[in-house]
Formats: C-alpha cells, sequence, structure tokens
C-alpha cells in the first residue's frame, strides 16, 4: 500500500515538473506557462537600467525576469553551469563571450533573431562583430564604450597649449606637449602630463600605429608584429619621460577618479584617452572642472576609437530560451533604449546636472536619444563623430588568456624587466598557444 | 563493538560527513582532475601526467613559487618575533589593563582581509599613503610600496603584520603557563633578563612556538585574499598585475577561474600541498631538538 501511494505520489511529481520544464533544451518552451527568468550580472541600481529591465518584463507578461544585482562573476556562472542550473540570461563583457561560445556554454542567437524577426541593422557592426564568434552572433550588444581624448583645459592654459590641437598621430608633438604638462616638485609628480593608459588601451595604441593585435577572424596572434612592439616602445617611453613608471602609477592611484577631487578637478592630470561614459561621471561630480574632448588620432591623422562593451546571451541550458529571447529583443531594442534615456534625463533636470546621453550599441536609439533628449554639446559631438571610426577586437576563444598574454607584456616593460621587443615575442607565443588550444575544440 | 564506542562514533558523526563530503572527497576529485583536461564547461579528457609536465615547465609557477616563499620567509618570523614581544609585553601589565590590550591587539584579526588589502593599497601608496609620510617626518623617503617590485613583498608582511593576534593570544597563554620558580632560580643564580629569557621563556614556550611556526607557514604559503584584493581584485587591477604579488594561490585562482584550466589549476593545488607537507615534516623533523614537552 505504502509503496503503491509512493510510486502515485512521485508520478505527480514528476508529471509537474515535466510540464513546468517544458522548455528544457532550446527553443521550446510553453509560450503560455508564466515563468521567473534569472539573469546573471545584471544589476537594476539606476533608471537606466531599471526602465529598460521593466520594459523587457512587460514584453513577456506574465512571466518576468529577475534582476541578480552583481557583475558577472565568471565562478559563479562556472558553478551553476555545472552544477546544471545555469541561468536563463546573462549579461556578460562582450569580449569574453567568445570563450564561453567556443565551449558551447552559450548558444548561438540566430534563431533567436530569426523567430523574433529581429532587426539587426539597428546595431552598431563593431559592437555586433565582437560579439561574433565563427560567424554566429552569440550577443546581442548593449552599451557602446567610445574611446577619445579628455584633456583638462586648466592643465592646457598654464603651459600655453590649446588642448583641441593636440594629435596623438604626431609622436613628437605628444611627446613635448606630456613633458611641458608634466609636473613636479622636489621629486614628486604633481601633475601627470599625458597619461597613455597602458597597458589597457594597447590595442588603441595599435591600431592607430596601423597594427591590429590578432587576426580579423580571432585565430592569429599579431603580438610581435614590429608596429605594435614600436608602440609599445614609444607609450612606456612616454611615461618614463613623466618621472617612470613607479611614481606614475603611485601618483595615479591616489587619484580621487570618481570623485569631486577628481585629477581634472585637481589639477593632476593633463590628458588621457578614456571611455565616453566618463565624461557623465565629471559632469556629475565636478561640473566646474573644465575638459575638451577630441578625438584619438592615428599616426595617418585619422580618429580611432576602440570600443567595448557588454552584451546578453543565453546560456546552452537555459530552461527557458524562448521567452529569454523575446526578452533580450526589448531589453536591446532601440525603443527601450529611448524610453531609458529619457528618464535618465528627467532624473539629470531634476538634480540640475546636464545630460550628456547614453552611449548605446544601437544606432537607431542613438539617433533620437542624441537628437532629442541631448542638449547640443561639443564633447558629445565628438564622441558621436568617433563612432564612426569605431572598431572592435574580433571574439577569440581564449580572450581572457590572450588579453593576460599581452597585459603581462606590456607590465614587463614597464616594470623595466624586458625589452618591448622581448616582452611581446613572449607574449605571442602565449597567446598564440592559448588560442591554438582553444581553436582545436571549436 | 562496544555501546560507548559506538555513541562516540555518533557524537563524531557530524564531523567525520562533514570531512569525508567537504573535504576527503573534493580532494580525491581534484587528485583526479589533475590528471585530465577539464575546463567545467565540456567534456573531460585524460592526459595523464601532461598538467604536471607543463606546471614544471611553466615560468610563472616558478615567479609565483619564489614570491610565495620569499614572503613566508619574512613573514613567518616578523609575526613570531613581533607577536612574542607584544605577548611579553601584555604578560608584565596588571590582568584588568591585559584584557583591554588583548582585545585591541585582537581585533585587527577579525578585519576582514579584503579589507586588509584596500587598506594596504592606501598605507603603503607611495605618493600619498600614511606610512611614507610618516617615514618623510623621521627624514626618510619611503620607495613605491604598491608598485616597485622589490617592495611588494615587504609591505605586504608589514601588513599583515598588522593581523597577528591569534598568536599573540597563543604565546601570551603559553608565557602564563612558565612556572616562575623557574624564573626565580634563574635570578638567584645570577642569570640576567637575557639570560632568563633564553633559558627559562624560549624553552619551555618552545612547544607554542612550533605551533605558530607551523600554522603560520602554511597560511602564507596560501595567501590569497590581501593580496588578490590589492593587486588583481578588479579589471582595472588585473591589467596592471605585478609579478612581484603573483603569488602561488593567485597563480592558482586565475588558471581555474579566470583562464577555465580547472585541470590544471588542480595539479597546481596537489603541488602546493606536497610543498606544505615537505616543509611540515622538515620542520616536525627538527623540532625534535628544539621542542621541550613538559610530559616527556
Amino acid at each position: 500500500m505504502f509503496i503503491r501511494s509512493s510510486r502515485f505520489v512521485v508520478g505527480c511529481a514528476l508529471a509537474l515538473v515535466l510540464a513546468g520544464c517544458g522548455g528544457v533544451g532550446g527553443w521550446k518552451s510553453d509560450d503560455t506557462a508564466a515563468v521567473t527568468l534569472t539573469t546573471m550580472g545584471f544589476g537594476t541600481a539606476d533608471e537606466i537600467a531599471k526602465t529598460r529591465f521593466d520594459a523587457a518584463n512587460a514584453a513577456i507578461a506574465p512571466s518576468r525576469a529577475q534582476a541578480s544585482e552583481g557583475s558577472f562573476d565568471a565562478q559563479a556562472f562556472l558553478s551553476a553551469v555545472a552544477s546544471g542550473s545555469p541561468p536563463d540570461l546573462v549579461y556578460m563583457e562582450r569580449r569574453l563571450l567568445g570563450t564561453y561560445a567556443a565551449k558551447k556554454a552559450i548558444m548561438p542567437l540566430g534563431d533567436c533573431v530569426e523567430r523574433e524577426k529581429i532587426d539587426m541593422s539597428q546595431f552598431r557592426e563593431a559592437a555586433v562583430a565582437e560579439a561574433t564568434l565563427n560567424g554566429q552572433l552569440y550577443g546581442m550588444p548593449d552599451f557602446y564604450n567610445n574611446r577619445v581624448l579628455i584633456l583638462s583645459d586648466a592643465a592646457f592654459a598654464e603651459v600655453n597649449l590649446d588642448p583641441a590641437a593636440l594629435d596623438t598621430g604626431d609622436r613628437q608633438a605628444l611627446s613635448t606637449a606630456a613633458a611641458r604638462l608634466t609636473k613636479m616638485s622636489g621629486g614628486k609628480l604633481q601633475r601627470i602630463g599625458f597619461d597613455p593608459k597602458m597597458p589597457e588601451f594597447l590595442p588603441l595604441w595599435a591600431r592607430a600605429n596601423g597594427a591590429s593585435l590578432v587576426s580579423q577572424d580571432g585565430k592569429t596572434a599579431q603580438l610581435n608584429d614590429p608596429k605594435v612592439i614600436e608602440v609599445v616602445e614609444y607609450t612606456v617611453g612616454l611615461i618614463n619621460e613623466q618621472g617612470g613608471w613607479s611614481n606614475f602609477k603611485s601618483f595615479r592611484d591616489s587619484f580621487d577618479f570618481f570623485g569631486a577631487k577628481n585629477q581634472f578637478a585637481s589639477n593632476q592630470l593633463g590628458a588621457f584617452p578614456m571611455e565616453d561614459f566618463y565624461l557623465n561621471v565629471l559632469a556629475a561630480n565636478s561640473p566646474k572642472a573644465k575638459v575638451t574632448v577630441a578625438p584619438f588620432r592615428g599616426v595617418d591623422g585619422q580618429p580611432v576609437d576602440w570600443i567595448t562593451g557588454n552584451a546578453w546571451a543565453i546560456p546552452a541550458k537555459s530552461p527557458h530560451a524562448e521567452q529569454a529571447c523575446e526578452w533580450i529583443k526589448t531589453m536591446t531594442d532601440s525603443q527601450t533604449w529611448i524610453a531609458a534615456a529619457k528618464a535618465r534625463a528627467e532624473v539629470r533636470q531634476k538634480e540640475n546636472k546636464p545630460f550628456l546621453g547614453v552611449f548605446t550599441g544601437n544606432k537607431k536609439a542613438d539617433e533620437v536619444i542624441f537628437r532629442d533628449h541631448v542638449k547640443p554639446d561639443p564633447a558629445v559631438q565628438t564622441v558621436l563623430k568617433a563612432q564612426e571610426s569605431g572598431f572592435s577586437e574580433p571574439a577569440m576563444a581564449a580572450g581572457e588568456e590572450f588579453k593576460a598574454a599581452w597585459q603581462n607584456a606590456v607590465n614587463r616593460v614597464l616594470e623595466g624587466k624586458q625589452t618591448p621587443a622581448q616582452a611581446m615575442a613572449e607574449a605571442q607565443q602565449q597567446a598564440q598557444a592559448a588560442l591554438d588550444k582553444a581553436n582545436s575544440g571549436s | 563493538m562496544r555501546r560507548e564506542t559506538w555513541a562516540a562514533y555518533s557524537f563524531l558523526s557530524p564531523w567525520l560527513i562533514g570531512f569525508a563530503v567537504f573535504m576527503a572527497g573534493p580532494m580525491v576529485a581534484s587528485l583526479v582532475l589533475s590528471f585530465t583536461d577539464y575546463d567545467v564547461l565540456t567534456s573531460t579528457d585524460f592526459v595523464g601526467g601532461e598538467n604536471y609536465r607543463q606546471l614544471l615547465a611553466d615560468p610563472r609557477v616558478r615567479t609565483s613559487i619564489a614570491n610565495t616563499l620569499i614572503y613566508t620567509a619574512l613573514h613567518v618570523p616578523v609575526t613570531m618575533i613581533v607577536a612574542l614581544a607584544l605577548a611579553m609585553l601584555l604578560a608584565r601589565v596588571g590582568r584588568r589593563s591585559a584584557g583591554f590590550f588583548r582585545t585591541i591587539f585582537y581585533l585587527p584579526t577579525i578585519t576582514p582581509k579584503v579589507a586588509v588589502g584596500v587598506l594596504f593599497l592606501l598605507l603603503f601608496n607611495g605618493q600619498v599613503g600614511l606610512v611614507n609620510a610618516g617615514l618623510g617626518k623621521i627624514g626618510i623617503e619611503g620607495p613605491n610600496w604598491t608598485v616597485d617590485g622589490p617592495w611588494i613583498k615587504p609591505g605586504l608582511v608589514l601588513i599583515g603584520a598588522w593581523s597577528l593576534g591569534s598568536t599573540v593570544i597563543i604565546y601570551l597563554a603559553a608565557l602564563q603557563n612558565v612556572p616562575r620558580d623557574l624564573y626565580e632560580a634563574a635570578e638567584m643564580d645570577g642569570a640576567s633578563a637575557w639570560a632568563r629569557f633564553r633559558a627559562v621563556t624560549v624553552p619551555m614556550i618552545s612547544g607554542a612556538l612550533f605551533f605558530t611556526l607551523i600554522i603560520n607557514t602554511i597560511a602564507s604559503l596560501q595567501t590569497f585574499d590581501e593580496v588578490y584584493t590589492a593587486f588583481y581584485g578588479s579589471a582595472n587591477q588585473q591589467t596592471y598585475g605585478n609579478d612581484a604579488a603573483l603569488f602561488y594561490v593567485v597563480y592558482l585562482f586565475q588558471q581555474a577561474f579566470q583562464f577555465l584550466h580547472m585541470g590544471y589549476a588542480s595539479a597546481l593545488a596537489w603541488l602546493l600541498f606536497l610543498i606544505i607537507v615537505v616543509i611540515t615534516v622538515v620542520q616536525v623533523r627538527l623540532s625534535r631538538r628544539f621542542v621541550y614537552y613538559e610530559n616527556e
């Protein structure tokens, strides 16, 4: 009797579980069932995130997604995948997509795009390219981080230089300007003249010098390209002329980077290349510190803009892939971005602070946002102009190892342990070995 | 089996189950994984001793082992000497004050290691840090502790000495157990303070010294939290990572969770286990000549 009733209970439970898990294994979930999508890597702390999240939830009602309120954590994602309970949606840097795509941890979005009739022409090409591995799209582009030059008007005025005239393509002029802007007292740095942001911005410097760190298909490292070595030598030299790496970095580490006493407000920095989000940080925290924004130029005199950003991906074993796809469509849609920008503009207006816009991976959204919600501003115009020359690093099956290889190499040069040629040769070997191994299984 | 034995096992069972599930099981699993190419996401391939061959040829393994051993060689003696000095001071103050100071010395121990890592960056910044400001007052120009390779480990040792409360408490308990009559006898024989310390205190607390030597050595070889927070905790810090701060467990963590080389990371873990076992065995062997146990 006991055994028979136990079987009945187990049978009922199994039936219920199967009914609830109708979507396991791809794009065949039950559209009518209300489910809660689990996410990883996205928080709803500000009005942009919240407006978009709410809009995406409304699109899949009565189902909804639940925000995880934390940035992407590889350890947590791996644990979730290994234990067979991956999230339905994951939000991560686009440069990470290649690694997870090569290991089939996230699914290609071709079917999703087709089924939901997502208009891919609305997205910026460089963002889509960064999320594409071996011809397959693995992430829907989200933000679009541009890199431009931010120059301190006060520092340039002090040494009688015009910030708008600084040309990163003219190496001699840049070195001279950096030397004039650098301020030292008693052997200690008081102001960095020009921070090339190395090793962080090596891809930008390399492209400006006519080189790429990796081939277009993301399979061949090009770290020992003479043009890359040359640019490492130049930028490290620039730092050495401003007190040397040790003093330079210690001084830079003391900046109140996100505060009211940031390096521009405190006259501690002449200029540096930086992501566009920092313009909003400066506008919000130190509106009185005047800066000029200029494009980063290559040796050919043309603007160069290295872009990065995040993307939404669907784990391969997402229990509710279909709803997740529908949700992503709305989350990255131009209308959702426009609504979010409007919400941010209203908040800024209430705070009596300027709104410098949101730079998205969605061209159509940007057109409306910067036409209808952002007051004309030369800094914003510069970033918008820079977007036209945006490039991204291709997706790679061993993106993290590739990055670690060149970053460690530049750090060794900065610390004076190796010459640029030695360091980049070693990095080339490590990076290529990692790419070969990762691609051998894909 | 006797009824009492079963009772004893039943009382021990929570620990035994916990040990089997959370310690022995994962250890065996990691030993097996160390012979595989495993990345959590794709199938596991048996690769024999390839991971071990690879780690012997990996220059970053050598760098991280050297960093960790240098740090341990600096950290353990500094911790033991400073802790013993503080414990001897505490042993001299009155009972009431001793309680207060014990609490004060122990408080930093309960500070999260992550906070210690952040504090390190603030206090030891070469340009604006309090440490160099203090050194400047006495005419010493301090180094860039957080950037200059040769100064990173000494800086970490100094910040590590800040949380030596546990060692102080162990030494204090040991010092309070040294029979007073031994000191009185030594004094009557005309022994100086140094002679009393060398001939009475050190032998009588040698058990505690040995215990803290082992514990601190193992903890130093496994140093992770504060170093990772200070030098690798964010994407920005990883970008500017300094090889002088590449400790063994930090490298192991990178291999496992940044590069997804779980099999290789398991091999690294077993190499660390082997290093710890060898060092501990050497310490135990040497201790037979130096450690005094009252009941032997």
